[in-house]
C-alpha cells in the first residue's frame, strides 16, 4: 500500500521520479496541488480536503506564514480594526491539507509539476492557481514597484497597508494625499473609494484641513452615489475626485519629488497612493494560462482553465465574465471548482454551478453599504443574473446593520479559508 | 485498466459542464448588431463618443433613469416616466421596443415598433455591450437571464435532500458558521425543517426584506431549499 506516498521530491531526483509516476487510480491519491493562500486558494484546500474524506492527497503552497486578508485592510487605514486582527495563520486549516510556505516560481504543464524556490518539485493530477495580482509594468508612468516604498500602493495588504498609514499619520497640517486610482478590471472595484472614506476619516481626527486628491481614469466606479453621498456627509470639502475629463486619466508621478503631473501641472503632495493596472499574479502567465489581457480566461461552468483542463483558475487571476475580483468572489469559485476536481478524480456528483459575490463598504464609523449580484454560468462567461446595491439616504440603523453584517460576514469568511 | 479510468473522466467532464451552462444570454448581439444598424441607427449612436441625434445617444442606456441623457430634449411623458422612477433595464426596455407608445404614450420616438421577441433580444443583447460590465460595476444590470425555478404546490411536503443540501450549504458558509455562531449574520442551525423552508421561500417572495437572503433564496428552487433546511436541520 502507497496511501501515504510522498509527493515532495527533493531536486535530486526529480525529474525521473516524476516521469515514473503516472496518474493512475488505484495506486496512490490523487494529488491536488493549490498554488495562492488567500481566499480562493486556502477556501478550494480546505474544501477539497474536507469533502474527499482523506482521498486526496493536498497541497497548499503559500509564501507567507501569515495571510494578511485584503479585504478590512481598509478599516485599519481608518483606525478602525487592529493589524492584527487582519492576519491568520494556517495552522487550523485541516489535517487533510499539506501547507508548504515557499514560492512557486514554474508550472510544467507537460509534465505536471510546480518547482518551488526552495528546489522542491510537486507533482499534480490537477493544479489550482489562485495566486492573486500583480502591477502591470508602466500603467502609472514614473512609478514602478520599486518606488513602492515611497509611493506606496497597499494594493496587497501587509507592510505596505502599513506604511500607507504611517505616511498618512506624518502629513503635515493642511497637507495633500493624492491616490492614483486604478483603470478597469482591478481587485475589488470598491475598495479605492473605502480606502478614500476611512483615510478621510482618519484625517478628520488628527488633521481636518488636509485635502485628499482622487486621479482616476475611470468616468464612473461602483458605489460612486453613496460614496459621493457620505463624502458630502461626513467630510466635507476634504475630498476631489477628478475625472478623465478633467485630467484624472493621465496622470504621471515623480517619487524623487514627490510630485504629481496633471495635464502637464505638477503638483507637490505629502503622500501618494499609487494603485496601477492590474494583471493575474506572476505564476499564472509563468503556466502559460494567461491571454493578451493579463489575466486567465476559465470555463464559466468550472473555473477550468480554457488552456488546460487539468489547471483551475480562481480569483482574481481569473476571467471569467461578470464576477468582480474580489474575496468573496473567489470563495464562491472555490467551491464549484473544488467540488468539479473532485468529480474529476473521484467521480463524487457535480452539480451545476453557481456563484454569488457581496462587497460591503465602510463610508465611516457603523455606516456602511453594500452591492452584491449572483451569477450563473452561460456558454461565453459568469453573467450576472441579478443584483442589488444600498440605497442613498439609508437610516443610521439600518447603516450599522450592514455594518454589522459586514464584520459577520468577515468571521465567516475567514472561518471558511482558514478554518 | 489504464485507460477506462481517464475516459471515465472525460465523460464527468462533459457532463458537468453540459449541466452547468443553466443561465441565457441575452441574445445575439452580433446578429443585434445588424438589427441596430437597420431599425436604429438612424437617430440613434452608441459605442465611444456617441453623441445624440434626432434620438438621445445610447451608450449607458441600461441602468439608466429614462430621460436623463444631458443635453437631449425630451417630451414631457419620457420626462415625466423618469421623475416616476421608470429605468432602463431588459424587463423595461423590451416592452419599449416592442411598442414604445405603449409603455410611454407620449414618447416622441416615432417608432413602430419591434414585434418580434427574437429580434429585440439579439438587439438587447448588442445594447448591453455599450452599458456598464458587472466586472467593474458589481451593481450594473444583469447580462444574462436568470433561470427561473419551477414552483410547486406541495413545497411544505418536500423530503429534502441532505447530501445536496451539504453541497449547496457552502455558499451559506461564506456569511453564516457551520457551528451554529452569531456575530452580526444570524445562526442558521438546527432550525426546525418547516421553519426554515418557510423563511426561504418569504426571502424568495421578497416579504423578508433582506436583499443579499431574497437574492440567495431567489434563485434556489423548492427542492433545493427543502435540501438546505433538511442539512442545517441535522448539524450539530
Amino acid at each position: 500500500m502507497i496511501l501515504n506516498r510522498r509527493h515532495f521530491i527533493g531536486t535530486g531526483l526529480a525529474t525521473g521520479a516524476v516521469l515514473a509516476a503516472p496518474t493512475v487510480w488505484g495506486q496512490a491519491k490523487p494529488r491536488v496541488v493549490v498554488i495562492g493562500g488567500g481566499a480562493g486558494g486556502a477556501t478550494a484546500a480546505r474544501y477539497l480536503a474536507k469533502d474527499s474524506d482523506g482521498a486526496l492527497n493536498v497541497t497548499l503552497v503559500e509564501a507567507n506564514p501569515v495571510y494578511t486578508t485584503c479585504f478590512f485592510s481598509n478599516l485599519h487605514l481608518g483606525g478602525i480594526r487592529a493589524f492584527d486582527s487582519l492576519q491568520h495563520g494556517y495552522d487550523r486549516i485541516g489535517a487533510g491539507v499539506t501547507v508548504v510556505h515557499d514560492l512557486a516560481t514554474a508550472v510544467d504543464r507537460a509534465a505536471r509539476t510546480v518547482t518551488l524556490r526552495g528546489g522542491q518539485v510537486l507533482a499534480y493530477d490537477r493544479l489550482v492557481l489562485s495566486p492573486g495580482i500583480d502591477f502591470k509594468d508602466g500603467s502609472v508612468p514614473g512609478w514602478t514597484v520599486e518606488h513602492a516604498e515611497v509611493m506606496p500602493h497597499a494594493y496587497k495588504a501587509g507592510p505596505q497597508t502599513q506604511l500607507l498609514k504611517a505616511m498618512v499619520q506624518a502629513m503635515p497640517q493642511g497637507g495633500t494625499f493624492a491616490m492614483i486610482a486604478p483603470p478597469n478590471p482591478y481587485r475589488c472595484p470598491p475598495g479605492p473609494y473605502e480606502r478614500i472614506s476611512m483615510i478621510a476619516h482618519l484625517l478628520k481626527a488628527g488633521n481636518p484641513t488636509a485635502k485628499i486628491l482622487i486621479l482616476d481614469p475611470k468616468e464612473k466606479f461602483s458605489k460612486q452615489a453613496l460614496f459621493e453621498e457620505a463624502w458630502g456627509k461626513y467630510y466635507d470639502g476634504m475630498v476631489d475626485w477628478i475625472s478623465p475629463e478633467f485630467g484624472g486619466g493621465a496622470v504621471e508621478v515623480r517619487p524623487d519629488t514627490m510630485e504629481v503631473v496633471i495635464e502637464g501641472q505638477a503638483q507637490k503632495v505629502d503622500v501618494c497612493n499609487v494603485i496601477p493596472g492590474q494583471i493575474a499574479g506572476k505564476i499564472a502567465a509563468l503556466a502559460g494560462v494567461t491571454d493578451d489581457s493579463g489575466w486567465a480566461p476559465v470555463d464559466p461552468a468550472t473555473m477550468q482553465a480554457r488552456a488546460d483542463a487539468t489547471v483551475y483558475v480562481l480569483g482574481d487571476s481569473s476571467a471569467q465574465g461578470d464576477m468582480p475580483k474580489s474575496g468573496f468572489s473567489a470563495n464562491s469559485q472555490a467551491k464549484v471548482a473544488s467540488m468539479t476536481i473532485r468529480g474529476e478524480l473521484l467521480g463524487s456528483k457535480v452539480f451545476a454551478a453557481k456563484y454569488s459575490n457581496t462587497c460591503w463598504s465602510l463610508l465611516a464609523p457603523d455606516d456602511a453599504v453594500k452591492v452584491g449580484a449572483s451569477y450563473e454560468p452561460t456558454p461565453e462567461k459568469i453573467a450576472s443574473v441579478e443584483s442589488f446595491i444600498s440605497a442613498t439616504g439609508e437610516d443610521a440603523a439600518l447603516r450599522k446593520a450592514t455594518y454589522d453584517e459586514s464584520l459577520g460576514w468577515y468571521a465567516g469568511i475567514t472561518a471558511d479559508m482558514f478554518g | 485498466m489504464r485507460r477506462r479510468p481517464l475516459r471515465l473522466l472525460a465523460t464527468i467532464t462533459l457532463a458537468a459542464a453540459a449541466q452547468s451552462a443553466a443561465a441565457e444570454g441575452i441574445g445575439d448581439a452580433a446578429r443585434g448588431a445588424d438589427l441596430f444598424k437597420g431599425q436604429c441607427a438612424g437617430c440613434h449612436q452608441i459605442g465611444n463618443g456617441a453623441a445624440n441625434r434626432v434620438g438621445p445617444r445610447l451608450t449607458g442606456v441600461f441602468g439608466r433613469r429614462a430621460g436623463r441623457v444631458d443635453g437631449f430634449a425630451y417630451s414631457k411623458a419620457m420626462a415625466r416616466m423618469g421623475s416616476d422612477g421608470l429605468t432602463w433595464t431588459l424587463e423595461t426596455l423590451d416592452p419599449y421596443v416592442a411598442n414604445p407608445r405603449a409603455l410611454v404614450s407620449g414618447t416622441r420616438m416615432n417608432y413602430r415598433g419591434l414585434p418580434d421577441a427574437t429580434d429585440r433580444a439579439d438587439l438587447l443583447a448588442y445594447l448591453r455591450d455599450f452599458s456598464d460590465q458587472p466586472g467593474n460595476i458589481p451593481e450594473a444590470e444583469p447580462t444574462a437571464r436568470k433561470t427561473d425555478p419551477d414552483l410547486d404546490p406541495a413545497i411544505l411536503a418536500i423530503q429534502g435532500d441532505p447530501d445536496y443540501g451539504a453541497y449547496l450549504s457552502s455558499e451559506c458558509a461564506t456569511c453564516h458558521q457551520a457551528d451554529g455562531s452569531d456575530q452580526g449574520i444570524p445562526s442558521i442551525t438546527r432550525w426546525p425543517p418547516q421553519d426554515f423552508v418557510v423563511a426561504m421561500h418569504a426571502y424568495k417572495q421578497k416579504l423578508r426584506p433582506h436583499p443579499v437572503m431574497q437574492m440567495m433564496a431567489g434563485r434556489l428552487s423548492n427542492d433545493e431549499i427543502a435540501a438546505l433546511a433538511a442539512y442545517f436541520a441535522m448539524l450539530d
